[in-house]
């Protein structure tokens, strides 16, 4: 029976947290952008079921990326604290900030205690009554948490598509220009960039988009389907998504749900 | 509710299973369900002195009826405790998602908290399985959760609700009963529960025919709520005075929607000039003057 080798403590956190980065990166990236309307959520993902973004509560949503099934998991356990939060407390006490703190001791537990960390990256936002008072929480695969504000991007090419984000991100666009530059920027990804032509061109059905609209009352998350996104993009063609002022308003498409009842 | 002292999130939560909400806090923190309270016994105290003492407030009279576009639920706004008026703007019609309502009657503390629980089951579901819940299994969840209170029930604090929504798979309206054990049965045209019920159902009998519009359902509803109060001392009729209406539900394929104070204000009005010198509201009293009716009741919205 051999001795098991000394492996030095900082030798196992690097080795875990490049297996777990490795993990992230190899997947397609989400990317949170703010507007004055709300907070946009956008993924390339062609699965109608495999949802890479969810809704939490009245005013939360999660977007993650990494392995689903650890993902999924998060998901989950989130909804369950917001409804149980929601239930024994009030709707109002359910917050973007407690739920991270949640997540974060359990991301970070799971990094240390766990022979395989969770390969994930997270974000949970909560959309304010202003954009002043939004709330983005990126939660890494160790359990740190950073707060955002305007835009973040996760998963494979994160650095190319947060360039491209940082670039052209500005404070009071509105809802279709923020998801015209969402969707420019999960183009902008290292493929495009080696080929050097450009952002490529995702349709409408190959993306995965919701938003936590700031105007409704009580349920505020809204998942945006293909037809809708092509009005939203204006697939017609009027204009870039630096431009700034888009269509205005944003037209609730076909797969609008109902206003729910104060 | 059971926190992890750490912060992080309690194993349970982690535990792939169940989409159910209830069955999820039965495990994990059986404290916040309804069904969890022991009853103290009998004569201990708790609920003496004063005028409808010893006794909780009581819910009463909800109608539903189906309509061409999906299901109209009305409910009055009275609460009683013995002989006491406990509450007279109480609401007793809650939407349960977007495509369903719930009224009660009964106990209206318990049947209040029973509808919470309900909408976050129908939530929690939706939310976990990206899909909305079957409407029979609506009216199933609800049937589990009214056989969850069959204790309290059987010591006289029953919960009686009436479920009903528009059922997007087979794009009609649906209404579906109770009983305190938790039986389940699904109601054509209309129906009615609570005190004043007896009464509203003649009406409804009278009043229903098939194929009404939502506006005629809307009338329809506060005549037979009327009708209810005018014969049952726990049913609250439209209250003038200080301007408190029925709450009324009207769920279609586009979703709930309660109907506004303006909108529900002239439907009233035009029900007390209907009955004004015709208390029974005895269709056959003037026929023509129920028709000019009806067109006043057409232009409420815009005139509101």
């Amino acid at each position: 029976m051999s001795v098991p080798f000394y492996v030095s403590p900082e030798q196992v956190m690097k080795d875990k947290a490049d297996f777990a980065r490795k993990g992230i990166a190899r997947g397609r990236a989400v990317v949170v952008v703010a507007c004055t309307d709300g907070i946009v959520f956008a993924s390339e993902n062609a699965s109608r079921a495999l949802h890479k973004i969810s809704e939490i509560y009245d005013r939360v949503a999660f977007a993650a990326v990494g392995k689903y099934n650890e993902f999924e998991n998060l998901r989950v356990a989130g909804v369950r604290y917001a409804d149980l939060r929601g239930y024994s407390y009030d709707r109002d006490d359910v917050t973007a900030r407690g739920l991270a703190n949640a997540y974060a001791q359990t991301l970070g537990t799971i990094f240390t205690t766990e022979s395989k960390p969770y390969e994930v990256e997270l974000v949970v936002a909560e959309v304010g009554a202003t954009p002043e008072q939004d709330q983005v929480y990126r939660l890494t695969y160790d359990g740190s948490v950073a707060d955002e504000h305007g835009y973040v991007a996760m998963g494979g090419s994160a650095e190319q598509i947060t360039a491209h984000l940082a670039e052209h991100w500005q404070p009071g666009m509105d809802l279709p220009a923020a998801l015209r530059l969402a969707v420019q920027a999960l183009g902008s990804d290292a493929a495009a960039a080696a080929a050097g032509s450009g952002p490529r061109a995702i349709s409408a059905d190959q993306l995965e988009v919701a938003v936590l609209e700031r105007a409704r009352t009580r349920r505020t998350f809204r998942r945006l389907g293909a037809p809708a996104l092509a009005d939203l993009l204006g697939t017609g063609g009027d204009g870039d998504a630096d431009g700034g002022a888009g269509e205005g308003a944003a037209a609730p498409g076909p797969d609008t749900p109902p206003e729910p009842p104060a | 509710m059971s926190q992890d002292p750490s912060g992080r999130l309690p194993a349970a939560f982690l535990v792939p299973g169940s989409s159910s909400f209830t069955d999820f806090v039965r495990d994990h923190a059986p404290e916040v369900l309804p069904g969890a309270r022991r009853l103290p016994a009998a004569g201990t105290g708790a609920l003496t002195g004063g005028p409808g003492a010893g006794q909780p407030p009581h819910a009463t009279t909800i109608v539903a009826i189906v309509c061409a576009d999906g299901v109209v639920m009305a409910g009055d706004r009275r609460a009683t405790a013995g002989n006491v008026i406990a509450q007279r703007d109480i609401e007793k019609v809650f939407p349960a998602d977007d495509h369903s309502c719930v009224g009660i009657a009964g106990t209206a503390g318990l049947a209040i908290e029973m509808v919470r629980l309900f909408q976050v089951e129908l939530e929690h579901f939706e939310k976990l399985e990206g899909a909305l819940m079957s409407f029979e299994g609506k009216a199933n969840r609800l049937s589990a959760m009214i056989r969850g209170n069959l204790g309290l029930a059987m010591q006289g604090l029953a919960v009686v609700p009436v479920f009903a929504g528009y059922d997007l798979a087979e794009g009609r309206g649906r209404i579906v009963s109770y009983d305190v054990t938790g039986g389940r049965y699904e109601e054509v045209d209309h129906h009615a529960v609570g005190s004043g019920s007896v009464f509203a159902r003649g009406a409804l009998k009278k009043l229903f025919r098939p194929g009404l519009s939502g506006q005629e359902a809307v009338r329809v509803a506060v005549e037979a709520l009327w009708d209810a109060a005018d014969d049952d001392s726990a049913t609250g009729g439209p209250d003038l005075l200080r301007r408190i209406w029925p709450v009324v539900a009207h769920v279609t394929a586009d979703g709930f929607r309660r109907l506004g104070e303006d909108e529900l204000a002239s439907v009233v009005q035009d029900v007390v000039a209907g009955r004004t010198g015709n208390p029974g509201g005895n269709p056959l009293a003037g026929t023509q003057q129920s028709t000019a009716q009806q067109s006043t009741t057409q232009q409420g919205g815009a005139r509101a």
